[in-house]
Formats: structure tokens, sequence, C-alpha cells
């Protein structure tokens, strides 16, 4: 066994057996030993590379049961863990970036064969010019593709919700992507307090798959051709699929919470009961958010901050009821749509909010791409915009000279 | 064949098809340009032609040759291409409709 960290007296005061000193990347190839999937097949890229590397210690020294495959590239990763899941096998895979824009064309045809592939990934920007920073360009891109998106804000946060990924793609057959924003959780250490392998592997149990491939008794066609008169009814099946998602996912949380002690809901509310303005966010700076929202409360101002874990499948309820509740909210996107007037969440969220009677005002701000600093003064000084309800320019670049 | 087209309430999760053989209901024969001719009599049953077809449109009987299935042949001319030269037993034509 390889030297985990230190157990420290406060063992159990979040649910945990043990307390680790853990990076995000650590974290979640931890959490993969403890997952035990059947296979996985990736391929190296900054900032995702040591969980796949720490990964493969754990298959070397075979404290997990799992086929490795290293492939010759992310495309490939993904062709291998859209075969083994069609076999039957809990796949996973890793990637990050331009990885997992090369992986873009086999994401739908998971999506398509709702085939529950997990895969953590460090987001960060797409180049050119090149970068290896945070920024959440790499999943945005990938909206369309019938994928689950979870974004986390801490490393134990990650390390739970690729436990969780696990179970919420199995029961919904569809594919999910864990997001770990890059370097800013993947590269720093912190305190996450881990349960026992058995006890996750207890309760994630054995992968049921709807069909296999490899089943000779029961022969299918898998990945078929469909015309004019098929392939839309097919699409509306996929559609349907993440329609009815998001209550299961709600159940997955609850569950965990019931059985590990500590859980997460999809949206979560910061000091918003009295708020006449809210920022919204995705990922790590949901902290900055916090300390923002806690400095501007301390000088009595009416702030909040609603934090949005699930992109995908969108609570575009629960938003609904969430932000219709305040007067001023500022959305803040870690990626451009480059559509003008504001990224990918912007557009999602006032569109949402269109047909509530009495709507609030939103404004429109792009942060931290290829990770640009979005420290705490940078997320006031929104706050004080939202307060006022307006600003000059249609979308704001924070901290852009 | 008349089937009564799905609805996608009835469709299976994931596009698989749960009949198997279910190709056969779809004649791409149709899609053909060019038509393989196969002249028995000069025919040596080496089965290249067989071993090539992407389409499994040579139809062997008792280890030998005894025609194309035009229902799905869709004129690659691969059958003609890989029969030996001096056989020929294999013509691309002109598909005329």
């Amino acid at each position: 066994m390889q030297n985990d960290g230190c157990r420290t007296p406060d063992i159990g005061k979040r649910g945990g057996t043990m307390i680790l000193a853990k990076t995000g990347n650590e974290a979640m190839a931890y959490a993969m030993k403890q997952i035990n999937p059947d296979v996985v097949a990736a391929y190296p890229i900054t900032p995702s590379t040591e969980i796949v590397q720490i990964f493969s210690n754990y298959v070397n020294d075979g404290l997990v049961d799992t086929e490795f495959v290293a492939v010759e590239s992310e495309h490939s990763a993904m062709s291998a863990c859209i075969g083994s899941a069609a076999s039957g096998c809990r796949s996973m895979t890793v990637t990050a970036s331009q990885g997992l824009a090369l992986m873009h064309e086999m994401l739908f045809i998971a999506g398509g064969l709702r085939l529950p592939i997990v895969v953590p990934i460090a987001s960060r920007s797409l180049s050119s010019p090149l970068n290896i920073h945070a920024d959440h360009s790499d999943s945005l891109a990938s909206r369309d593709s019938g994928w689950m998106q979870f974004f986390c804000e801490t490393v134990e946060e990650g390390y739970d919700s690729l436990i969780q990924a696990v179970k919420m793609a199995e029961r919904t057959s569809l594919p999910a992507i864990v997001a770990i924003d890059g370097f800013i959780l993947s590269h720093c250490l912190e305190r996450i307090d881990v349960f026992e392998d058995k006890k996750i592997q207890d309760w994630l149990g054995p992968y049921k798959p709807n069909w296999n491939l490899l089943n000779l008794d029961k022969p299918i066609l898998v990945g078929p051709a469909t015309l004019q008169d098929y392939f839309f009814e097919f699409k509306r099946t996929q559609i349907e699929g993440m329609n009815k998602a998001l209550p299961i996912v709600q159940k997955v949380m609850k569950e965990f919470k019931q059985e590990f002690g500590r859980g997460y809901d999809v949206l979560e509310e910061y000091k918003c009961e009295d708020a006449e303005a809210v920022i919204l966010l995705m990922g790590s700076a949901c902290g900055t958010g916090r300390a923002a929202v806690d400095r501007m409360r301390e000088q009595g101002k009416k702030v909040g901050m609603v934090k949005l874990r699930v992109y995908r499948p969108l609570p575009h309820e629960l938003l609904k009821q969430s932000l219709s509740k305040f007067k001023h909210i500022g959305v803040l996107d870690r990626a451009d749509a480059v559509n003008s007037y504001g990224g990918p969440l912007f557009t999602e969220v006032t569109s949402l909010l269109y047909n509530v009677a009495d709507r609030p005002k939103v404004l429109s701000y792009v942060y931290g791409l290829g990770g640009k600093e979005f420290a705490p003064e940078h997320a006031e000084k929104v706050l004080e915009q939202v307060l006022l309800g307006k600003k000059d320019e249609l979308v704001t670049y924070v901290g852009v000279r | 064949m008349n089937l009564k087209k799905k609805g996608w309430q009835e469709l299976p999760c994931g596009a698989i098809i749960e009949d198997p053989g279910a190709v056969l209901n779809n004649k791409t024969g149709a899609w053909r340009s060019m038509r393989p001719i196969w002249h028995e009599d000069k025919c040596i049953h080496c089965l290249l032609c067989w071993i090539y077809c992407p389409e499994a449109s040579i139809i062997v009987e008792d280890g030998k040759m005894k025609g194309i299935d035009y229902d799905f042949c869709k004129g690659c001319g691969i059958c003609a291409n890989v029969c030996p030269k001096k056989v020929h037993a294999i013509d691309m034509e002109k598909e005329r409709k």
C-alpha cells in the first residue's frame, strides 16, 4: 500500500474514515481506484496527466482489477471506452482541453448509444494561443454531445462527484463528465476525508448493462444506420433520457448523503435569503464568490451567490425558481460563446428567465479564461455592479487589461 | 415488406437493433450503378470473389460459386478485380434499370 498520508483525530467529521492530503488529480485517481472500473483507456494530457499516471500505478501494483489500455490518442481512448462499455464493462477515461476536443466525434457516439462512460476532466482552455490553465471552454464546447456535466468547487467535491457520477450514469444510461478546474483544483493540495474502498464498491454495486454486444445468447446490432425515417425518433429517445435525468441525479445525491453523511444539491444558494443581487457561478470560482459575498455582507450589502453544480441535465426549473427571486443577477462564464453578448451559461439563464413575469435584470460576465486570476476583489467588483443593476458594456471581460 | 413504423417511445435505448439479421429487410442492390456478370463456363471456383466481397453477395453452395446475390450487391467491382486475369469469369457492365 502506498503512503496515503497521515491519520488525524478529526476522522469521520465529514463522514469519511481517513483524512488525506490530496491534490485534485490525486483525489480523482483515488476515487477511480475505489470505483475499480473494468476498463480504463486513456492518453495523458496536462493538467489531468497525473490522474492517469497515478491510476496506472494502481494497476501496476495490483490494487485494482482494471484492464488498462494505453492508446495512441484521445479519439482512440473514447473509442476503446465505447467498445468496452458496449461489451458490458464499467469504463472510464481521463482527459482535458484538446484531448476532449479530439474525443468530440466519439462523445456523440457514446451519447447516442447511451453508454454510461464516466470521465473526470481537469478543465483547461483550448488553443490557440496555447495555454494549459483553467477555464471551461473544453467541457462547454462538448455541451450538446448528450453527456451529463458536473462542475466541482473543491477537491473533496470532485472525489465525491466522481463516485456519484458512476451511479448516475448507469441509472440514466447517459455518459458523464466530472470537471475539476485545471491547476486550481487539479494541482492544489486539499484535505479530503475519504471513504473505505469496500463501502464505495458496495454502494455502487456491480454494473448491470442494459445490453451487451458480446452476449451470444441474445445477439443485437449496435450502431445501425438510420435514415430520414428513424434517426429523429432515436434522437428523441436520447433527448428524453436527458429530460428524465435530473430526478435520478437528485436521488443519487440523496442516497450518497444518506450513506456517507455528506452531499450536495444540483444548485446551491449561499447567503441568498434576503439578497438583492447574486452572482451565478460554476466550479472552483464559487469559493472566490463565497469570500467576496462574506466581505460584502460584513459591509451590510445584501449580496449572495448561486452555485450551479449540474450543467447537464440543466436544472432549468430549479434555476428559474431560484433566480427569479432576485432583482439583479450577474452570470459569470468561464468560457465565451463568441456571440458578442455572453457566455454559454448567460445565454441559457437569460432564455430560461424570459417568460418569468417579473424577471430580474441579468448582467453578463466572462472571467478567468486561460487561468486568468479571479480573486475575491474581482468578484466584489462584479457584485458592486450587479447591485447597481447596470454597466456600460454588454459583456464585461473581468480582469482583462 | 410493409412494416408499420415505430414511434419514438417504442424504440430501444441506445438505438440498438434487437432482431438480428434486420439488414435482410433492407435490400441495397438498388444502389448499384455497375453490375457484375458471372460467366459460369470460365469460373474455376477459386472463391477469391467470395473472400473479398464486402457485402457477402457471392452465393456459394458445396464449395462452388453459384452466382451473385443482386438484392445486396452494390456493384463495387471488387469481385471482377480479384478474379484471376487468365480466368476472367466476371465482367462489370453498366446497370440498366
